[in-house]
């Protein structure tokens, strides 16, 4: 199973966590085999956001709400349940200051193939 | 296979349903992977016993006998809605063809209950949602009568327990009693939901008096089964007790009108003395246990009260010394006031009321109306008039609660009056 830990923090809180902690809890839990993919994001002043109304693509500056916490980085990660998923993310340091999201990941792709697959099957057994 | 007279057995099918349908979802859920599949095939295994048992007999072991039913009554369902819902993942427990129930130890039996608990009141779901989803999967009330406890739509109660499951299915909430290092947290989440539907009961309303009384009798139920499963918890035996024992004066704190009736005044005799002697059994072993805590501290307090042959006769000193040991395990403002009421009661209202005057001035409890209730209490035994009707016009403002907005209006009317 699939959880996407999203790791938010106030921006400036983040300066209190060493990169080194990060890159080290990144190695370790890369080579348990738990994480598909982490990165760390650029502070949110670089951010642009994109919406298409009707058509039209409208740009602005910055993150689409006004929150104190901003987004700073993901991890992906794989873990047999919740239980699981919420001790992984406990250990991210910038959980320390801020606060770690966890979703599960909507099978979407998986979803899809099952039901073409099944439909191929339903349509060769009528013949 | 027992033969059971056909009149018999309605009766003896129906004490079944009620002692075991728990016990029975709870393995089922384990072995389906779906609360809501279990509930179905729950209740077509139960709808086959009626059909099989009065021609068939009675199972000899009628529980192993409804799961391995209901679980197989699941995968039959499973089986004919894959033609048509393409979506639905397998579970991985319907792999296996057949268990062996005899092969389930009574341990495990034992634990699916647990599993359902730590479940129900497991921490990443809301506490309304552990409140509801407790009462619907483990006391088995039904939605409307959820919704009629807690004062909400029946619709509101629904999309509480529905989004609950939905959760526990789609973030994959694991099945499982914690590990042993998790233990102690993750029970504080169970007592904490017990708790909860004890109180929502016990500080209920009179005009749904009725209704909600039945929260507490159900928290105390939902005790007595976690000590069960877990009998060497301290806190746990520390709840009941305090549940126990809060309960026993259920009869003696209201008047017929429902108005409230402060602890001095009760009448004592109407206290449940069996209730009494059982709480005070537990808090003593509780005491005893390693890891008591403040469940355990509040139940001794608890017992301090009804023990004492009538209000004068209360042990203050030993209350307060309990007091200064939960505020040391336990720091709170809540604590803080009701050591203040018990020192006042020892040393005079003086004396309670500038330690209440502490409280205000740290920014506590400023949106409490038992605090301003009790500061109103002090400011009249000490004969001050005006901070008294002041204190009770504050109190006032802050409780929707009928019996106690009565009670506050009296006193406040009193005191205008003279």
């Amino acid at each position: 199973m699939k959880y996407l830990c999203l790791v938010y923090s106030v921006e400036s809180l983040l300066d209190a966590i060493p990169d080194s902690d990060c890159l080290n809890y990144d190695k370790q839990i890369r080579k348990s085999g738990h994480c598909l993919a982490s990165e760390a994001l650029q502070p949110v002043h670089t951010a642009t956001t994109v919406r298409v109304r009707d058509g039209k693509v409208s740009i602005t500056d910055g993150p689409f709400a006004e929150t104190k916490e901003q987004l700073a980085g993901f991890y992906l990660i794989e873990a047999q349940h919740l239980d699981e998923a919420i001790q992984l993310a406990a250990k991210i340091p910038p959980a320390q200051v801020g606060s770690i999201e966890i979703r599960p990941i909507r099978p979407i792709r998986e979803m899809a193939e099952k039901i073409i697959g099944n439909l191929s099957e339903n349509g060769r057994s009528k013949k | 296979m027992t033969q059971v007279p056909e009149q018999d057995f309605s009766t003896a099918l129906e004490l079944l349903y009620r002692n075991e349908n728990r016990r029975v979802l709870a393995t089922l859920i384990r072995l389906i992977g779906d609360i809501d599949q279990a509930e179905e095939a729950l209740h077509d295994a139960f709808q086959t016993a009626l059909e099989q048992w009065p021609q068939q007999g009675v199972p000899d072991n009628p529980c192993a006998w409804l799961i391995s039913v209901g679980r197989f009554k699941a995968i039959d369902k499973f089986r004919r809605d894959k033609r048509f819902d393409a979506l639905e993942e397998i579970p991985e427990q319907h792999g296996a063809a057949t268990v062996n129930f005899d092969d389930e130890h009574d341990d495990n039996l034992q634990d699916d209950q647990l599993r359902l608990i730590f479940t129900c009141c497991h921490p990443s779901l809301s506490a309304e949602a552990q409140i509801a989803l407790t009462l619907r999967e483990i006391c088995a009330l039904t939605t409307e009568e959820i919704a009629r406890a807690f004062l909400i739509a029946p619709k509101t109660a629904a999309q509480r327990i529905v989004r609950a499951k939905a959760k526990i299915r789609e973030a994959r909430i694991p099945y499982e009693v914690p590990a042993p290092g998790q233990l102690a947290e993750r029970l504080n989440t169970v007592l904490q939901v017990i708790y909860l539907v004890f109180n929502e009961g016990y500080s209920a309303s009179s005009g749904t008096a009725l209704t909600r009384h039945d929260l507490s009798t159900e928290a105390i139920r939902l005790g007595r089964l976690l000590l069960e499963l877990l009998p060497a918890q301290a806190e746990i035996q520390g709840l009941l007790a305090l549940m126990l024992l809060q309960d026993s004066r259920r009869e003696a704190r209201t008047t017929a009108e429902g108005d409230l009736i402060l602890l001095a005044k009760q009448d004592r005799t109407l206290w449940n003395r069996d209730q009494i002697n059982k709480g005070v059994v537990l808090v003593k072993r509780a005491l005893g246990l390693p890891g008591f805590g403040v469940y355990t501290l509040q139940a001794a307090i608890a017992a301090v009260h009804v023990e004492a042959a009538s209000a004068e006769m209360t042990d203050w000193r030993e209350i307060i010394g309990l007091y200064n040991i939960l505020l040391r395990i336990y720091p709170s403002p809540v604590i803080e006031l009701n050591r203040a009421v018990a020192i006042a009661m020892r040393d005079g209202p003086a004396i309670g009321l500038e330690l209440i005057e502490a409280l205000i001035s740290r920014g506590q409890l400023t949106d409490y109306h038992f605090m301003y209730a009790t500061k109103a209490d002090f400011h009249r035994r000490l004969g001050q008039r005006n901070e008294a009707i002041e204190a009770y016009q504050h109190a006032l403002q802050l409780t929707q609660q009928e019996p106690e907005r009565r009670f506050l209006q009296k006193r406040l009317t009193e005191l205008q009056n003279q």
